[in-house]
């Protein structure tokens, strides 16, 4: 954009523009959020209950995990790359620190907590390393560690289960207890998310991920050191997969190799409701995070609406569905704003923004 | 999905120098390495492993590969176009789920069938229109579609499983043909596997879809209608998923709403693994077929030889990451090779 040059109120147009952008992409995350209220509302209005302090506490708890998974799976969908396998190293992770109980009786919590996370950056490593390294497309890289990450699992695990008995009772207290009412995991998962969302709209490496994500040849160019930017996503993706792996271990206590099974589609699809487009540049970890939460209340609002639980993966289905089609007449609302405000302001030539969205909408 | 524009596809070798000279008549592709790799896999499991080189566990391998190679077919075009249909599996979940529902209801198997199939093309149909008139991508839409139409099976059948289909049907799927180990729908496959590869190799539709994978507004601009070609293969690949989850449902005498899941990643594996590229406009159909045979021949032997299940996963996994790994690395240091070289000639 900044070779063209308009008139001298072009950069006002411009920023007007881009100002537009900005507002409809806040416009998407609200727009969950208020799918969001209205569902918990409707549900409460029908069934105060649903607002109990116990309901809501198991409503936080069982969205904890699917959050943190959805946080990193965005740190990488934002680089145009995806993690398939984050449901299998969750499940190893897991495995891991049920076992370090296990072997090692005394262990204090911290180090077992610590060494789950490091096995899951270890696996973040692995799929960066191939992804970067070996240029291997992520989806196939993922495919790939997603079997083979679970089979690892499945041999270590041998057919044993490990369970609450073998795990220290503070250990299993930390999946239960909280501050204030709120679970101590789904405290976890708010830092997560507010850390996460800090670096990635104010810190400089932060923002080159979503450069990466629009146009990765011209981030290249640009100077960003792309690979490794997209290693240290992946790496700090699988971090969080492991953590999640501690967290899940801390409160089910009972482990076997099937911990997490299937998740990954789940998890994508948390971030795609929450506004994160699929090939990359665009979306926030916020908005991935209330997707992740609506997605898990969706389950207990219908159960408590005495909707048919069947119906249940029917309507996440459609919810998916909706979200990415917004998601579509955003971008184009958008698009169509930069094009006046680019017409507007300088040389009369439609603006390249969005003739460049429109593009790669119709050759991805 | 790293950079679908600048990625370095595994270019064919500059010429037929540092290929051993056994080899030298046989095109370096993907798809001669598939073939090779499941020709090497057959002698190895019927020399190491008891019991595998017989009709009978022949017969047993196609029956556990069927469902995969019948979707795969389809699937093979669709990712060669550049899209992908991650909702398959719950295809062939919902159709097995009306199967049985209509069975409850007292229709004949003559009737229901005919209408399962025509419920899997409007399931593909409704992908294909996400994708090509509301321009959303794919891997959204089927992830989208893949829970609803899963979803949609627990709300036909719930949990309910259906079984008491009649002998002439599920002892019919798995029939051999007369005098043979073969079961029938190897015939089935391989007539509809030569139809799809012809249609992919011989035909200007087919060769319009590696154009589209390649370049889709290059290919628009150059007068091919991308989107009704798309639409078309998501039909198809819909169709298809539901003729397998027919199959499926009289294979195992029962239909569930939970038929199949997971399917979706294990036809993507074997698609991929028999040398189609995940960005599109590259790929062949025998490729895709010897791959689904590669893992059912791998898969077979391990569980013939009593290795864990486990095992067989890691090494599927192993298997297409070193399958595209491999390639890619060999075509980066050729590259690299050739630069070194070309570099005295002259700067950049």
């Amino acid at each position: 954009m900044s070779v063209r040059t308009g008139g001298p109120e072009a950069p006002v147009h411009r920023a007007r523009g881009a100002r537009a952008a900005r507002r409809a992409r806040g416009i998407r995350e609200l727009g969950v959020l208020l799918a969001l209220a209205l569902l918990v509302a409707g549900t409460a209005l029908v069934n105060p209950a649903f607002l109990s302090a116990q309901s809501v506490r198991d409503l936080l708890l069982g969205a904890t995990l699917l959050c943190v998974l959805a946080v990193g799976q965005t740190l990488v969908i934002v680089t145009r790359n995806v993690d398939l396998s984050v449901g299998s190293v969750l499940g190893l992770s897991a495995f891991a620190t049920g076992s370090l109980f296990v072997t090692f009786p005394g262990l204090p919590i911290p180090v077992a907590a610590l060494a789950g996370v490091l096995v899951g950056a270890g696996c973040g490593l692995v799929n960066g390393t191939l992804v970067t390294v070996a240029r291997v497309p992520a989806l196939v890289v993922t495919l790939g560690t997603l079997y083979v990450f679970r089979g690892v699992d499945h041999w270590w695990a041998a057919g044993r289960q490990i369970n609450a008995a073998d795990m220290p009772r503070e250990f299993l207290d930390l999946g239960r207890l909280g501050l204030a009412g709120i679970p101590l995991p789904a405290l976890v998962a708010a830092a997560v998310v507010l850390a996460t969302g800090w670096y990635l709209a104010s810190y400089r490496s932060g923002r080159e991920l979503y450069a990466i994500g629009s146009d990765p040849a011209a981030a290249r160019l640009s100077g960003i050191p792309v690979d490794r930017r997209v290693l240290a996503a992946f790496v700090v993706n699988g971090a969080l997969a492991g953590l999640a792996g501690v967290l899940y271990a801390a409160r089910f206590g009972t482990l076997d190799a099937n911990a997490g099974l299937g998740l990954e589609l789940q998890v994508v699809a948390a971030a795609v409701v929450g506004g994160v487009a699929i090939f990359g540049g665009s979306g926030t970890v916020f908005g991935a995070a209330v997707g992740a939460v609506l997605l898990t209340t969706i389950g207990s609002a219908l159960a408590v609406l005495r909707v048919d639980p069947f119906w249940q993966q029917a309507v996440v289905g459609l919810l998916i569905l909706v979200a990415i089609g917004m998601d579509r007449l955003l971008a184009a609302r958008s698009a169509r704003r930069l094009r006046v405000a680019d017409a507007v302001g300088g040389d009369g030539r439609p603006g390249p923004a969005g003739g460049r969205g429109e593009q790669r909408r119709s050759t991805s | 999905m790293t950079e679908p524009h600048v990625s370095a596809r595994p270019a064919p070798p500059p010429g037929p120098a540092r290929r051993p000279a056994l080899l030298a008549g046989v095109p370096a592709r993907r798809e001669t390495s598939v073939a090779g790799a499941l020709l090497v896999s057959v002698l190895a499991a019927s020399l190491l492993v008891d019991g595998f080189a017989t009709g009978r566990n022949a017969g047993f391998l196609i029956l556990d590969v069927a469902a995969v190679a019948l979707i795969a077919l389809p699937m093979t075009l669709v990712i060669v176009t550049g899209e992908i249909d991650l909702s398959v599996a719950s295809t062939l979940g919902l159709t097995s789920a009306v199967l049985g529902r209509l069975w409850l209801a007292g229709l004949a198997l003559e009737l229901i069938v005919p209408l399962c199939l025509l419920l899997g093309a409007l399931l593909g149909l409704m992908n294909g229109l996400l994708v090509t008139v509301a321009r959303l991508p794919s891997l959204a839409v089927t992830i989208g579609t893949m829970a609803l139409y899963r979803g949609l099976a627990y709300v036909v059948l719930g949990d309910r499983a259906v079984a008491d289909f009649p002998f002439s049907w599920t002892g019919g799927a798995v029939a051999a043909l007369p005098g043979t180990p073969v079961p029938w729908v190897a015939l089935l496959i391989a007539g509809l596997a030569a139809a799809f590869g012809v249609l992919l190799h011989a035909t200007a539709f087919g060769r319009s879809l590696f154009a589209i994978g390649s370049n889709a507004d290059a290919a628009a601009f150059a007068g091919i209608p991308v989107l009704r070609a798309k639409l078309w293969l998501f039909v198809a690949t819909g169709a298809m998923a539901a003729l397998a989850g027919v199959f499926w449902t009289m294979q195992y005498g029962s239909a569930r709403a939970d038929n199949a899941t997971g399917l979706e990643l294990s036809v993507v594996a074997a698609v991929l693994l028999g040398g189609v590229s995940i960005f599109g406009g590259v790929g062949a159909l025998p490729g895709v077929l010897a791959g689904v045979l590669l893992l059912g021949t791998i898969r077979n032997a391990l569980q013939l030889a009593d290795v864990p299940s486990d095992t067989l996963t890691v090494v599927t996994g192993l298997l297409l990451i070193v399958s595209v790994v491999v390639p890619n690395l060999l075509a980066r240091a050729r590259e690299h090779r050739r630069r070194r070289r070309s570099a005295p000639a002259g700067p950049g």
